[in-house]
C-alpha cells in the first residue's frame, strides 16, 4: 500500500536521529483525494455522506432534553452496553436506549443530570457516571453550583434494574471529579469491583472536601495530584462505596529515551520535575490482569493483578503524543493501540495541513512487560477548519485471527483499521458525515464507536446515536463478519476490555482460511482444497463430519511446516479441532 | 462575586431547556430535578471573560516565540515541539475568539502581545535576547523562557478556579483543563530537552 510505505517513511525519519529540518516537508498529511472530503454540512441526518465496505442502519436523534447545540452543554459523551440496551452518556445527563432492533433504536428514558463528561460503565445492574466539572451537582440539578457543598466530583451510581426509571443511589466524591473511570473487577470476591478514576483536574478545596490539597508531591506528600483514585464498590450494597486509595504510579517515572521522536541521551536521566498529575483513562484487561494508562505525555502500562495495589510495568513517551488518551488492547494482549487527543476533540486537527505523526493512533507491541513502539495511524481524510477531528475512542471487532479496531474521530467520522501488523496498520472501512455546521465550528462527531454484538454503535456528540454495519470486502470477507457476529456479550464496557473467545463454528474456521488466501499464507491450491473440504464436512452430520475435520486438522499440521504464515494455519487447525469437538 | 453575566445567558437560554426530565433521580444526597424553571444552565463569570481575553494575548507571545525556531538554528526535536505549540496555541486562539464573540464578549486580536502583567510572559528584553540568539543558545533560552510562559498560564488556571463560580460554563471548563494538561506535559518534555541540552556538550538537540 502506497501510504503505509509513506507512514514508514516517516516514523524512519522521525527516528532518526539527525533528520534535517524542516520535518514537515516531507510529513504524510491528510488528502483531498477521498470522498470523505468536502461532505455538505448539516444537522441531525441532514448532512453529506460518505461510507466504504460500511452501512448506516439506523440514526436516532438526541432525546429532546439535550436537543441544544450549545457549546458543549448538551453533547453526548461515551457508551455502555448491557443486555439490548444501550447507555448513552451526555454532558446533562444519560440517555438509556433499547437496541433489540439495531435498526430502530427505542428510547426508554432520559436523566437530566449535570455531569460533565458523563462516561458511563454499566456493571449488572449499576450504572457508573463520571462527573468532573464544577458546575455538577450532588442533586442533579443543571443551574450550576454556588454553595460548594452542593458540588458532585467523582463517580455517580445509578441503579438501573429499571431501565424507565434509573435511580441514583450514591455519589462518591473525589478531589479532583472523574473525567473518565475504569471498572477493575475484584480478582476472587464477585460481590466487589474498584473503580480507577482518570482525570486530571483541578483539586478542590478542603473546605469543599475534607483531606483534598494540591502540590507536588515532594511538598506535600498528601497532595491529591500525581496520582490515581481507586474507588471501591460493595455491589450488594452500592451506597457504601468509598474512596478505598490510591495509586502513585508515576513515582520514579522516567522519560523513556529514543522512541518516537524523543532525543536520546546518555546522560540524561529523563526524570522531569513535573510528570503527568493523572490519567486522562485507563484501560483495563482483568483477563489479562493488565491495565494500560495514557497519562498526560505518557502511555503506562500496569499490573493489575492486585487492584488495589497497581504495579507499573512500563511506560512510553514520544514528542509527537501530546495527551495519550485512551488505549485498546489487542486479543492476544500483545499489542495495544494508543490515542493521543491532540487539541482536546474541540480543535479541527485533520486539515489538509495537519501531519498523520500528531493526534492519531500509534501501534506498540508488548512483550514481558515492555512496550516498544511501531507506527502511527490516523484517519486520513481532510476535514474542514469547521469540523472537530482528531483520534478518539474505539474498541475491538472481534475477527477472529485479526486485530481490527473500530474508532470515532469526532467530525472525521468512524473508520475501521486493521492493526494485525503493528507495523503497517491500514483502514478498511468508513463512515462520514459533513460538518455540524459550513461557517463556524460547532462541535460534534464521533465520540467512540463500538463493534457490541453483531453492529456498530457510534455515539455523536451533536446529533444521536448511529448504528453501522460492516460490508464484506476485499479486507473482510463474509464469513470475518459472520465469525464476529458470533461473539456475544452479555455486558460491554469500551474501558474495561473482555476477552473474546470465539465458538466453535464454520465460520470462525473459515475466516482463517480467507486470511490465508488473502495473505497467501499458503499456496492457491491448498486453500482451494481446504475450502472444498469445510464444504463437504459442512454437509456431513455427526461422526462423519467429525472425522473430516479430524483429517484436516492432521493436514493443516503438516501444512503449518511448510506455510509462509505457520501461526495462522496453527490456529486454523486447533479452530477445525474445536469443530470436530463440538459435532457429535 | 456576583455572576454579574448570568442574566445575560438567561436571555439567550434555548427554549428545550423547559423540558421536563423524563426520567427520575432520588438517592441519599439528590432529589428530582425540577422541570421547567429550575432547569438552567449555569452561565459565565467576568474572571471567565478576563481568563479568555488575557489568553488570547498569552498565547500570541507563544506563536512569537514557535515562530523563530526555523530561523534560528534549532535542532529536528525543537522544531517538532515548536510546530507543535504553533498549531495548538493558533487554534486555541481562534477557540477563545469564537467563545467571546458568542457570549458578545470584547474579542482582543492574536496580534496582541504587550498584556506584560500575565504571568510567565517575557519582556520586551527577552524577546530580543531570544530573537538575538542561535543553535544552541537559542535551544537553551526558548525551552528555559517556554517553560516559564507555560507555569504561567497554569498559575493563570489555578487563578481562574479559585474565582468563585468561574469555570462552570462547560465549554471553558473544557478548553481550560485542556490546556492545563496540555501544558503541563508539556512543561515536562521541555525540561527533559534542557538536560540533554545540558548533557550535550555542544551541538542543539537533534
Amino acid at each position: 500500500m502506497h501510504r503505509t510505505r509513506l507512514v514508514a517513511a516517516a516514523i524512519a525519519l522521525i527516528m532518526a536521529a539527525a533528520a534535517a529540518a524542516p520535518l514537515v516537508a516531507q510529513d504524510v498529511t491528510a488528502t483531498m483525494d477521498d470522498p470523505r472530503a468536502g461532505l455538505a454540512a448539516g444537522e441531525k441526518n441532514t448532512a453529506g455522506q460518505a461510507a466504504l465496505h460500511m452501512r448506516l442502519v439506523a440514526f436516532a436523534p438526541k432525546p429532546a432534553e439535550f436537543d441544544s447545540a450549545r457549546g458543549l452543554t448538551f453533547i453526548n459523551s461515551d457508551l455502555a452496553f448491557r443486555g439490548d440496551i444501550v447507555y448513552q452518556g451526555n454532558f446533562s445527563g444519560f440517555s438509556v436506549w433499547d437496541v433489540s432492533d439495531p435498526a430502530s433504536p427505542r428510547l426508554r428514558s432520559t436523566v437530566v443530570c449535570a455531569t460533565d463528561q458523563g462516561d458511563p460503565s454499566i456493571y449488572g445492574n449499576l450504572l457508573f457516571i463520571s462527573a468532573e466539572s464544577p458546575r455538577s451537582r450532588k442533586d442533579c440539578g443543571i443551574q450550576g453550583v454556588e454553595d460548594g457543598g452542593d458540588r458532585m466530583r467523582g463517580v455517580r451510581i445509578f441503579d438501573v434494574s429499571d431501565p424507565d426509571q434509573p435511580r441514583l443511589v450514591k455519589n462518591v466524591q473525589t478531589c479532583r471529579g472523574s473525567h473518565t473511570h475504569t471498572i477493575v473487577p475484584h480478582p476472587t470476591d464477585a460481590g466487589t469491583i474498584f473503580i480507577y478514576v482518570g482525570g486530571s483536574s483541578s483539586v478542590r478545596d478542603s473546605a469543599e472536601l475534607a483531606d483534598c490539597s494540591a502540590g507536588a508531591l515532594a511538598e506535600n506528600p498528601n497532595t491529591a495530584q500525581y496520582r490515581v483514585d481507586i474507588i471501591r464498590v460493595p455491589l450488594s450494597s452500592p451506597e457504601e462505596a468509598t474512596v478505598t486509595g490510591f495509586a502513585r504510579i508515576f513515582e520514579g517515572l522516567q522519560r523513556p529515551p529514543g522512541r518516537g521522536g524523543v532525543a536520546i541521551s546518555d546522560t540524561a536521566t529523563g526524570r522531569g520535575a513535573r510528570g503527568p498529575s493523572g490519567c486522562h483513562d485507563l484501560t483495563s484487561y482483568p483477563a489479562m490482569n493488565l491495565v494500560a494508562g495514557s497519562c498526560g505525555s505518557f502511555g503506562i502500562l500496569l499490573d493489575a493483578r492486585d487492584p488495589e495495589r497497581p504495579a507499573r510495568l512500563d511506560a512510553a513517551a514520544d514528542l509527537n503524543f501530546s495527551l495519550w488518551h485512551t488505549a485498546v488492547f489487542s486479543n492476544d494482549g500483545r499489542s495495544v493501540v494508543f490515542t493521543d487527543e491532540w487539541g482536546g476533540g474541540t480543535a479541527p486537527r485533520c486539515r489538509a495541513t495537519d501531519p498523520q505523526r500528531l493526534g492519531g493512533n500509534t501501534v506498540l507491541r508488548i512483550e514481558n512487560g515492555r512496550m516498544a513502539q511501531h507506527a502511527y495511524f490516523k484517519m486520513l481524510a481532510a476535514q474542514t477548519e469547521t469540523e472537530n477531528c482528531v483520534s478518539h475512542n474505539g474498541g475491538l471487532v472481534p475477527v477472529p485471527g485479526r486485530d481490527i479496531m473500530v474508532q470515532g474521530w469526532y467530525q472525521g467520522g468512524v473508520n475501521v483499521f486493521d492493526f494485525t501488523d503493528p507495523a503497517n496498520p491500514i483502514e478498511i472501512a468508513y463512515f462520514d458525515r459533513g460538518p455540524v455546521d459550513a461557517e463556524r465550528l460547532v462541535v460534534g462527531g464521533s465520540w467512540g464507536a463500538y463493534w457490541y454484538n453483531g453492529y456498530i454503535y457510534s455515539s455523536e456528540l451533536s446529533r444521536g446515536l448511529d448504528v453501522l454495519e460492516l460490508l464484506p470486502s476485499e479486507f473482510l470477507s463474509e464469513n470475518e463478519i459472520e465469525a464476529a457476529k458470533l461473539v456475544r456479550m452479555e455486558e460491554y464496557n469500551p474501558q474495561m476490555q473482555p476477552r473474546i473467545v470465539w465458538p466453535a463454528a464454520f465460520p470462525v474456521v473459515r475466516s482463517y482460511l480467507d486470511q490465508l488466501a488473502r495473505n497467501r499464507g499458503l499456496p492457491e491450491s491448498r486453500t482451494t482444497a481446504i475450502g472444498a473440504t469445510l464444504d463437504a464436512a459442512e454437509r456431513a452430520t455427526g461422526r462423519a463430519r467429525r472425522d473430516q475435520l479430524n483429517r484436516l486438522a492432521a493436514e493443516l499440521d503438516r501444512d503449518a511446516a511448510q506455510a509462509s504464515d505457520a501461526a495462522r494455519v496453527r490456529a486454523m487447525a486447533e479452530a477445525v479441532r474445536e469443530l470436530a469437538n463440538a459435532s457429535r | 462575586m456576583k455572576l454579574v453575566f448570568r442574566q445575560l445567558m438567561l436571555a439567550s437560554l434555548p427554549a428545550v431547556m423547559a423540558c421536563a426530565a423524563r426520567g427520575t433521580v432520588d438517592g441519599p444526597a439528590a432529589s428530582t430535578p425540577e422541570a421547567g424553571a429550575a432547569a438552567v444552565a449555569p452561565g459565565f463569570t467576568a474572571a471567565d471573560v478576563r481568563f479568555m481575553q488575557d489568553m488570547i494575548g498569552h498565547h500570541a507571545q507563544a506563536l512569537v516565540m514557535a515562530a523563530m525556531a526555523p530561523t534560528h538554528g534549532a535542532g529536528t526535536q525543537l522544531l517538532l515541539l515548536a510546530e507543535k505549540i504553533d498549531i495548538s496555541q493558533r487554534d486555541e486562539i481562534a477557540m477563545m475568539q469564537q467563545w467571546l464573540a458568542d457570549r458578545k464578549q470584547p474579542v482582543p486580536d492574536g496580534g496582541h502581545t504587550h498584556a506584560m502583567h500575565m504571568p510567565g510572559m517575557l519582556t520586551p528584553e527577552q524577546l530580543a535576547q531570544l530573537d538575538a540568539a542561535r543553535g544552541r543558545e537559542f535551544e537553551r533560552l526558548f525551552l528555559t523562557f517556554m517553560i516559564r510562559h507555560h507555569e504561567g498560564a497554569l498559575q493563570m488556571v489555578d487563578e481562574l478556579f479559585a474565582s468563585p463560580g468561574a469555570a462552570q460554563d462547560p465549554d471553558i471548563f473544557r478548553f481550560v483543563t485542556d490546556v492545563a494538561a496540555d501544558q503541563l506535559d508539556e512543561i515536562g518534555v521541555m525540561e527533559y530537552m534542557l538536560e540533554i541540552l545540558a548533557a550535550h556538550g555542544g551541538s542543539e538537540i537533534r
